[in-house]
């Protein structure tokens, strides 16, 4: 199969829907010309013309609120929000408009709208250019959230999320943009709510979102040589959650650790952490661990950056200890 | 050129400044090209007169609020380059402990709050120090940095709105350069900017940005009625980034021109225009004024090493800071 870019698989899901969907449009700052800072929606412009490109100015909340204003009469909006970071700037816009109306209405209104943004640390970019907030959105009922781990999941995922009726927001691992996978040239889509197993193992789960699925991938080869056999799960969309693959997992391996990289506290790995404890408790042998992000700002200095996030080797020495029995507290 | 000051002493001060923003930066984008440096730096080369025209206007005590392209406020505001290049490399006697870097870079001694990576994230930083000033009736005026780009956050209105409201001594110095990252200013910016102020009744006023004499004679007037309960103010600066909208932007001429760039090198630089005119009215000599760059120079340089060889933070230091004791 023939291998491409994270980058490009968005570009050819955006590419491909909106050939198939003319209600479909992009809306973002630099997306035109530019295609955007990562270069990732590269020549749609030239395909799709700037009616259906558009290049914004720096009003966050205000494009994010036309998006709204046109998913709830007729359009597809996808925006593409250049950094995780400034969901903060948006926040009223998706949590009290998007993902409200169709409740507040009764079922009659729709928001289909995707707001595409990054998330991710470890690129020196500091505390206001470095932060994973899908915890944040997650929280937010009417919202669905996917995390695309591959070059291939984030093809499959967007193309499912444009043709959504919910807003769906989705957070690509910036520092994944290059990295290339095999991706199917016939079309296919990702349904949500529908975790990949990626590795099967007996001795211990590691559930991971994101690029966090690579370290937990790397963590368990390394297990595998100390004869541990650790089973990778990727859940791809944190909302909807396949709560169903994850707890056959858990009741077969009986322990587990779950990966994220948002801050660890009151984060996604909380809640699944929390599900398997409430639905698999008397399956485990061990209390299901979180690992996130430390608990602090991303500092700059690479010294300090590169303790922040969960690594290969954490996993590692904390999943021996899980399966020794030991008592770990959570950092 | 307008004459602002009358004091020799001060418009050596001025150019010393503008070429140690000049000489950092070139530096710093070195550090970028060996590779030296973490991550991405957005460079002020071009805009030094804004910066020191302003930051000369100012004491001590009055407070400034700087954008993602910080380093010529900093420098402009008073910091050292020691601390500055140590910040840039992550290193823990940077101004910020190596917890900020370029984006975030900042001597606080001096009064900077702080550079900020939201596009317009310290405009009510800025006017909500303007309103600290007023209540507690100190006469210091705050200044706020920010691009044309950052004229489209909608903060910017509502704090208008309520500096004006309130009278308060915030000077918002909007840095024109004609771009924000890769479009142009008339693609993101409908009618007027100065208009804009002017709609919530705050004097608005254009100045050459590449004129420092111009930006700090008009920066004095402002700030002095500023203390005086006059304000607040808008001033739009025109002016040119002579880089890339960051340093690894490099290819750029699918969305400005190679001539375009040329003719504000050439014709329009700031340092080159303030060297001649002080030649010209018998202030320094080239010599002299040869003998200040090499200075500058030779500190940055030394700076540059120092920088280099000191230390990086202990990883202990990664959880301080995140509370206040
Ligand atoms: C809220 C927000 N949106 C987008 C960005 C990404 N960004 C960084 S700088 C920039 C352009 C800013 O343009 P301008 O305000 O004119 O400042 P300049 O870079 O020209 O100095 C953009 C869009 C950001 N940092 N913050
Ligand atoms: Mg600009």
């Amino acid at each position: 199969m023939r291998e491409i870019t994270l980058s490009q698989a968005v570009n050819e899901a955006i590419a491909e829907e909106m050939r198939r969907d003319d209600t479909v449009f992009l809306m973002g700052e630099d997306v035109a010309e530019a295609g955007t800072p990562f270069k990732v929606l590269s020549g749609l412009v030239e395909e799709f013309g700037t009616e259906r490109v558009i290049d914004t100015p720096i009003s966050e909340p205000g494009f994010v609120g036309l998006a709204v204003g046109a998913a709830m009469t007729g359009a597809r909006p996808i925006v593409d929000l250049m950094f995780g970071d400034f969901i903060y700037l948006v926040m009223d816009q998706l949590c009290n408009q998007a993902a409200k109306q169709h409740y507040m209405s009764g079922g009659k209104l729709t928001v289909p709208m995707v707001l595409r943004t990054n998330m991710g640390a470890t690129r020196r970019s500091a505390a206001q250019h470095s932060q994973s907030l899908q915890a944040l959105v997650a929280h937010i009922p009417g919202l669905k959230v996917a995390m695309p781990s591959s070059a291939y999941e984030a093809k499959g995922l967007l193309k499912t999320a444009i043709r959504d009726n919910n807003p769906v927001v989705i957070f690509e691992d910036k520092l994944m943009y290059q990295d290339k996978a095999p991706v199917p040239e016939e079309e296919y889509l990702i349904p949500f709510g529908e975790a990949h197993v990626k590795r099967e193992g007996s001795d211990i789960t590691l559930i991971a979102t994101s690029s966090m699925v690579q370290v937990a991938e790397k963590a368990a080869e390394m297990l595998a040589a100390e004869g541990i056999n650790a089973e990778v799960i990727d859940p791809r969309t944190i909302v909807p959650l396949d709560e169903a693959t994850l707890l056959e997992s858990v009741k077969k391996t009986s322990r587990a650790i779950v990966i994220d990289e948002g801050h660890q506290s009151y984060g996604v790995t909380a809640e699944i952490a929390s599900r398997l404890n409430e639905k698999a408790f008397y399956h485990l042998d061990a209390p299901v661990l979180r690992m996130g992000a430390m608990d602090v700002p991303v500092p700059f200095s690479p010294v300090l950056e590169d303790i922040t996030v969960p690594t290969p080797e954490g996993v590692v020495e904390n999943a021996r200890k899980l399966c020794a029995g030991e008592m770990i507290h959570a950092a | 050129m307008a004459k602002a000051k009358t004091n020799t002493e001060d418009y050596l001060r001025m150019y010393a400044q503008m070429v140690r923003i000049r000489t950092f930066e070139d530096n710093a984008n070195q550090l970028y090209l060996s590779a030296k440096m973490p991550g991405l730096t957005h460079m002020y080369s071009g805009e030094e007169a804004v910066a020191v025209g302003i930051c000369e206007a100012l004491t001590d005590s009055d407070r400034i609020t700087s954008t993602h392209r910080g380093h010529g406020h900093c420098v402009a505001k008073g910091a050292e380059f020691g601390e500055m290049f140590c910040e840039l490399l992550g290193k823990e006697e940077g101004y910020c402990r190596g917890k900020g870097g370029s984006m975030h870079i900042a001597d606080q001694s001096h009064g900077n709050l702080g550079a900020n990576a939201i596009v317009g994230g310290s405009m009510g930083i800025a006017t909500g120090s303007a309103l600290r000033a007023k209540l507690q009736g100190s006469d210091d005026v705050t200044v706020c940095f920010f691009g044309d780009g950052a004229t489209a956050q909608g903060l910017w209105y509502e704090v208008m709105n309520m500096a004006a409201l309130w009278k308060l001594p915030v000077i918002y110095a909007c840095e024109n350069n004609g771009y924000s990252e890769y479009t142009k200013t008339e693609e993101i910016a409908a009618g007027s900017i100065t208009a804009r102020a002017e709609a919530f009744g705050i004097e608005a006023f254009t100045v050459d940005g590449q004129d420092v004499l111009a930006v700090n004679e008009l920066t004095q007037k402002l700030v002095t009625r500023a203390r005086k309960g006059e304000g607040p103010f808008f001033m739009e600066l025109m002016t040119y980034r002579y880089h890339g909208h960051h340093v690894g932007d490099i290819n750029r001429e699918y969305y400005r021109s190679k001539d375009e760039e040329k003719d504000w090198k050439e014709n329009r630089d700031p340092i080159v225009r303030f060297r001649s005119w002080l030649v010209a009215e018998g202030i320094a000599t080239e010599a002299e004024i040869e003998a200040m760059n090499a200075e500058i120079e030779t500190d940055a340089t030394e700076a540059v090493a120092y920088a280099e060889a000191a230390h990086y933070p202990d990883v202990s230091e990664v959880d301080m800071h995140v509370y206040a004791d």
